[in-house]
């Protein structure tokens, strides 16, 4: 009980923190807020009035306080941008993002783990300088270029997979939305042409997240197996004559997946976050785009909205991951 | 329980991913656009509300230009020849001039089967000056308030709409305002249905529409796409295209993959290294069309060394129209030395400062700066902004002004501008409605210069250019009612600008779009409008 009641209240701290620094940069970025609601061309009247019902005659700390008592009760503000509750622009495109980033992760998990399980088995050898090959270059390449390379090739060059957005014009609002996952959502209506073009849609964008996701698990995967691997209990089963694939995968990885709930979980909230650049380029209509546009747009609003939705989920995973680690690791708990 | 060894999985793994691909890849193989429907790849992140009422940005003027009707309006495929009857068949003006009666046209019908009124006129009308909004400016600028709307704005039958001015302003410019997005008229009854809190349904409005021309709009999600469907109601020449879809594609990059691919028919923002690599492309054609929009650079009269008419001169002449043209602006833009577009009524072509390094070095010596003098450029931090101030700090030195470019965001460089505290601006400006009023009024006039005045609107006050006959100049050619004459009087305006403004109107913008071979009478509006669909053949 008495955990549970200091982990809200780290979560409550954190997240106050959160709210005060998203804020703040909202209000000391050099964007005049009446300007970007009421454009450069208004007159001095109409710029006052608006000055007047943003509340900014107000103190800082009073305005903040405003803002703090309206995200508690969900309320955001409303887009300037697209005159809508940012709470309602989020719920829409927030479901894009978390197609995106759970096949994405989802991907990476699949091809990343045995990668990186493979490269500690076979440290040295021609597996182990390909997962690092791969690692490097899911590093260093700018997201960007390698997004606009694969478009050029999968799509424009082979015609492979379908072009950028969600889905086809002509397949638009055939299915209808519950979970505002086209895929799901297709599925469950039962509509495969649509299931195919979504599908079509979300794989580039998804293998391109999926592999630095990817690149980041088969590097730590690799990193937590040598670990176990040249352990004692490694050898004692070794010596008693387990086979190779019981010794790596009944012994070794049962060790360490426990740590790779955490990796994973920290790769999830990456892609989460993180896939900005890959929804510009493939027009993929997610929060990160959201996020960018608004900024560009001045929309204060909805960027504090957000940020602030994407820092709770990041907050809200580690957490996750922290439970998960205790009640699966015994020793955690102590 | 069957085991599996590592490598059998990935290999059932990649055999899953690969059937998922090839069964995809027929399916975007047939993808290509119906010969009935328009796809186009644009930014549209602009749009804040479909509302004609409220509507002050491009993609929602082009929206607005295809679902509203205004009372006079421009031929897409004759934008010189100005306003025309729309919705309004003919008008009269009164003898004294202040006054413009309307005769509504027949057979104009809304999407929602609700026949075209003079009431709808005037209830849109009175909407846009009771809601005060951004645009609202357009129309209170002949006198209409939200106290006086009711007696000014009067239909006193279905067939007649009276409007009632503060002035006898020429009829051209009352007419050019007209054709703006805010002239489009909206269904009243449709529109009250949806009012919420006395606001006339500007809300609803946002996005939904219920006008009378050519389409409706199926489908708005915002920074995704919008949908035009063609309005059954529509009593007009029907349009050729019945579904324009247009999607909001941010990079010029995958706008060009896009059109080459044939899943769309128009790229509209392509970049010019874009342009230039669809050079020789099969099937693919770039069409230029002259924009509204101007690069200039003013001077704050503030300054004691900028308010010196010979220095002001002298950076004319140390400024390289051609040369930035023909490099790294070329296709982008025109060299237009005049402050209203080429293509407006009263535009001139006269161009009367190119470099000229040693006219512009004696100048400054005649000025009594023969050593030159330090200035700072406010400069937004976009590319095209960037290398322009770098050709000026260039040229610009070399006849001894050493200038430093203050590069900020566009509210900085705004906020600072607004302030009257820069010391040389380069900023851009577009027209905000087809009459040459809207760049004389904000160029050419500015009855007060005092601080307090703040009328932060004019960019003669933002540069602190007093000039109260030019001023004078531009009220009188508002109120000529002689077309031509007041076309006239606009081009004497310009040239005595030209020749003394602490202003250098160096080019004017040009639209860049690209498209399939098949795709005729594609129209985006010109200096004076927005993209027309209905005239589009493909």
């Amino acid at each position: 009980m008495k955990k549970t009641v200091s982990l809200a209240f780290t979560v409550a701290i954190t997240l106050l923190g959160l709210l005060f620094v998203t804020f703040m940069i909202g209000r000391v970025m050099p964007i005049d807020p009446v300007l970007a609601v009421i454009g450069e061309r208004a007159t001095q009247a109409q710029y006052d009035q608006v000055f007047l019902e943003l509340g900014l005659d107000k103190p800082l700390i009073v305005q903040f306080g405003i803002y703090v008592g309206d995200v508690l009760q969900g309320d955001f503000g409303t887009s300037i941008r697209t005159g809508k509750p940012v709470a309602e622009d989020i719920a829409r495109v927030f479901p894009a993002t978390l197609e995106l980033a759970t096949l994405g992760t989802l991907l990476g998990v699949v091809l990343g783990v045995p990668l990186g399980v493979l490269a500690a088995v076979y440290r040295g050898s021609w597996i182990d300088q390909i997962s690092r090959l791969i690692g490097l270059v899911g590093y260093s390449m700018p997201i960007f270029w390698l997004g606009m390379m694969g478009l050029l090739i999968f799509y424009g060059i082979l015609g492979w997979v379908a072009g950028p957005g969600r889905l086809g014009v002509f397949y638009e609002g055939l299915v209808p939305t519950r979970t505002g996952l086209l895929l799901l959502d297709a599925i469950i209506a039962g509509d495969w042409d649509v299931f195919k073009d979504a599908l079509s849609h979300i794989i580039l964008p998804a293998c391109l997240l999926g592999y630095f996701s990817l690149a980041y698990i088969s590097r730590m995967t690799r990193s937590f197996m040598l670990e176990q691997l040249n352990s004692e209990y490694v050898i004692t089963a070794r010596v008693k004559g387990l086979s190779e694939w019981n010794v790596v995968w009944r012994h070794a990885f049962r060790n360490i997946a426990i740590q790779l709930i955490t990796v994973i979980a920290l790769a999830y909230a990456n892609l989460l976050e993180g896939s900005v650049l890959t929804e510009i380029i493939f027009a993929w209509p997610g929060i990160g785009s959201y996020i960018t546009t608004s900024l560009l747009s001045n929309d204060m609003a909805s960027v504090l909205g957000g940020t602030v939705v994407i820092g709770t989920i990041f907050v809200c995973l580690n957490i996750l991951s922290d439970l998960l680690y205790r009640f699966f690791d015994p020793r955690a708990k102590s | 329980m069957t085991r599996h060894t590592p490598s059998r999985t990935m290999r059932i793994g990649a055999a899953m991913l690969t059937a998922a691909l090839l069964s995809s890849t027929a399916m975007t193989a047939m993808a290509d656009t119906p010969p009935n429907m328009l796809v186009i790849a644009q930014r549209i992140d602009d749009v804040k509300t479909m509302d004609p009422a409220e509507s002050f940005e491009f993609t929602g003027a082009d929206i607005s230009r295809n679902v509203y009707e205004p009372l006079v309006d421009f031929d897409p495929l004759d934008l010189d020849a100005g306003y025309q009857p729309k919705l309004a068949e003919s008008w009269e003006v009164s003898e004294d001039g202040t006054q413009i009666t309307f005769k509504m046209a027949d057979g104009h019908v809304f999407s929602t089967g609700n026949p075209v009124t003079a009431k709808d006129a005037e209830f849109s009308l009175r909407r846009a000056v009771l809601l005060n909004k951004t645009p609202s400016f357009i129309l209170t600028q002949f006198g209409f308030t939200p106290e006086n709307v009711e007696e000014t704005i009067v239909a006193p039958d279905d067939k007649t709409l009276v409007l009632k001015l503060d002035k006898a302003y020429a009829v051209s410019f009352v007419l050019n305002c007209l054709t703006a997005t805010i002239g489009g008229i909206v269904d009243m009854k449709a529109v009250m249905e949806h009012e919420v809190d006395g606001d006339m349904g500007n809300a609803w409005l946002r996005d939904n529409t219920v006008g009378s021309g050519p389409y409706k709009l199926a489908s708005w999600k915002p920074n995704e796409s919008y949908t035009l469907d063609l309005n059954p109601e529509f009593t007009g020449e029907a349009p050729a295209m019945k579904r324009v879809i247009v999607q909001h594609i941010q990079e010029s990059a995958t706008q060009r993959l896009q059109l080459e691919r044939g899943d769309v028919d128009i790229a509209r923002n392509l970049s010019p290294e874009d342009v230039a690599g669809l050079d020789g492309v099969a099937g693919v054609k770039v069409v230029d069309e002259l924009r509204g929009r101007l690069m200039y650079w003013s001077a704050n009269q503030k300054s004691e060394i900028l308010s010196n008419p010979k220095v002001i001169e002298a950076m004319k002449y140390a400024t390289d129209y051609k040369g930035m043209e023909d490099s790294f602006l070329k296709g982008q833009y025109v060299t237009q030395q005049a402050f209203l577009p080429k293509t407006f009524m009263g535009a001139i072509d006269d161009a009367p400062y190119s470099l000229d390094l040693e006219k512009a070095k004696a100048l400054l010596t005649e000025a009594g700066y023969p050593d030159g003098f330090d200035v700072t450029i406010g400069v937004r931090e976009a590319q095209d902004r960037i290398d322009i101030g770098q050709s000026l700090q260039n040229t610009w030195g070399q006849i001894g002004i050493k200038a430093e470019l203050v590069v900020g965001t566009g509210a900085q460089t705004l906020d600072t501008y607004r302030a009257r505290q820069h010391q040389v601006a380069l900023e851009a400006w577009g027209p905000d409605y087809p009459d040459p009023n809207t760049n004389a009024g904000t160029f050419a006039y500015n009855p007060d210069n005092s601080d307090e005045a703040g009328a932060t609107g004019l960019l003669a006050w933002r540069n602190a250019w007093a000039l109260p006959e030019m001023s004078k100049e531009t009220l009188a050619a508002v109120v000529e009612q002689d077309s031509d004459k007041r076309a006239k009087m606009y081009e004497d305006l310009q040239r005595e600008f030209m020749a003394t403004a602490p202003f250098a109107i160096m080019f004017q913008q040009i639209e860049q779009n690209a498209m399939k071979d098949g795709v005729e009478h594609f129209v985006a509006g010109g200096a004076t409008t927005a993209v027309s669909y209905w005239a589009v053949t493909k």
